[in-house]
């Protein structure tokens, strides 16, 4: 196939958000596999060494909102997270439609369910932050022992959520190989940004980063 | 919007810090008792209370009747070796009392056999010098300490069965030991031996910031209701 059959790419993300998924995900993975030790009987057996699983799942829940602060110097890293922040009418729309039903014309660079799972993720990686920082440092004279008890109750039941809602954000990604690939390289195909997010490279998120970071991969 | 979900979820978050105690304590009701009779071990997903396996080593190696052996020395007039049979021909010594772990999670009325610290003490007879004991784990690293004072309290053990059977191994066994009025770090598993020394000598945890003297309810800060 000669480079000229190939379908234009466009650029969805540039280097700071990516960097800023992948290490993200990267420490939430350590997060939740530490997690399961500690959280899990059976694997808690497997295990074991309770006193270095409990210093790595520390150490990789601290840094876990780093990258989305260090990334905020980027303006394409800005400008998705506005892009993701925007709610507009039709999106409340495509949330109550059924899937199949779903009218995509008005699809910016994120759909409704992409926006809230952002939401989502980034309110719990605060919460866990906080009821993490007091199951930690909380200890004897700090704070009633009951908000003790309190936070690691919201920090066992969040870490559920928090589970389930990766668990649906690797499945959405396994059914779409090319917004992988977005996510893998920055450039998607053009048909696949028509197609997927119709409103992207035309409505107020358009050309978002697509210049700024310069650069065509193909 | 989506700052909004985050906010909500932060609002969300710090009402449960208030009141996830009180909450716990009202699911805890229906959950613990499920959790020990659940062979699936699917109730262990929900956050509540019930045991939690907690080692501080990869690997514990099983021991049997065959191999078990329990050492009293140090500042004793007779050091004692004692089998699993040897302990189990001894006077035997029932309680019910709920196990309370530091962290917060407590399991009501469970069923503790086994044969009284202080009765091992007498047997092995402290020498004048004595005045704490140091236990050790044979998983090679947890240690925990008594003053001799509070060894001789009745409501410790050195427990054979617990939950209304032998000591298993993710639970300790063969044999543990049961604080009843001290936190569950104090109730070492794996129990292997005993040492009488002239000073306490701080346990594995105690060295990472937890109490020496775990009575429940008055040390590391908490307010548990006494066992």
């Amino acid at each position: 196939m000669s480079p000229s059959d190939e379908p234009p790419l466009v650029r969805r993300f540039g280097r700071a958000s990516r960097a800023t998924h992948w290490s993200t995900a990267v420490l939430t993975g350590v997060c939740l596999a530490t997690a399961a030790v500690l959280y899990l009987g059976p694997l808690a057996t497997l295990v074991g060494r309770r006193q270095i699983v409990a210093t790595v799942h520390l150490y990789a829940g601290l840094a876990l909102p780093l990258p989305m602060l260090a990334a905020a110097v980027s303006a394409a890293y800005r400008r998705d997270v506005a892009a993701l922040d925007r709610f507009t009418a039709g999106d409340w729309a495509w949330l109550r439609t059924r899937p199949r039903r779903r009218d995509r014309a008005a699809v910016g660079k994120f759909n409704a369910g992409q926006k809230l799972y952002a939401a989502f993720v980034a309110g719990a990686v605060l919460v866990m932050l906080g009821t993490g920082l007091i199951m930690e440092f909380g200890g004897p004279g700090a704070i009633p022992v009951s908000y003790r008890t309190g936070a690691t109750f919201v920090h066992d039941l969040l870490a559920l959520g928090l589970f389930a809602g990766v668990c649906g954000h690797l499945w959405m990604a396994s059914r779409d190989p090319v917004a992988l690939v977005g996510m893998r390289t920055g450039m998607v195909p053009l048909p696949w940004a028509l197609r997927e997010h119709p409103a992207w490279l035309t409505g107020p998120d358009g050309g978002a980063g697509s210049g700024a970071d310069g650069g065509s991969q193909a | 919007m989506g700052r909004r979900v985050v906010f909500a979820m932060l609002g969300l978050g710090a009402l449960g810090v208030f009141v996830g105690a009180d909450v716990q304590r009202g699911t805890d009701r229906f959950v613990a008792p499920l959790r020990e009779n659940d062979p699936t071990g699917l109730t262990g997903l929900l956050p509540s209370s019930g045991f939690r396996y907690y080692s501080v080593v990869s690997h514990v190696p099983t021991m049997t009747a065959a191999d078990y052996v329990l050492t009293v020395h140090g500042l004793v007039d007779r050091p004692l070796r004692l089998t699993l049979d040897d302990l189990s021909r001894l006077p035997q010594t029932e309680l019910v009392r709920d196990f309370q772990c530091v962290t917060g999670w407590r399991v009501p009325d469970v069923r503790w056999t086994g044969v009284r610290l202080a009765a091992l003490l007498d047997a092995a007879g402290p020498t004048p010098a004595a005045t704490a004991l140091t236990f050790r784990s044979f998983d090679g690293a947890y240690d925990e300490s008594l003053t001799l004072e509070q060894a001789r309290h009745p409501e410790v053990l050195v427990a054979l069965t617990m939950l209304g059977g032998p000591v298993t191994h993710d639970h300790g066994g063969p044999v543990r030991l049961y604080v009843a009025p001290m936190y569950g770090y104090k109730s070492i598993k794996w129990l292997g031996e005993i040492e009488l020394v002239d000073a306490v000598a701080p346990g594995y945890w105690e060295q990472r910031g937890y109490d020496v003297d775990a009575w429940i309810g008055q040390s590391n800060g908490r307010d548990d209701e006494p066992v």
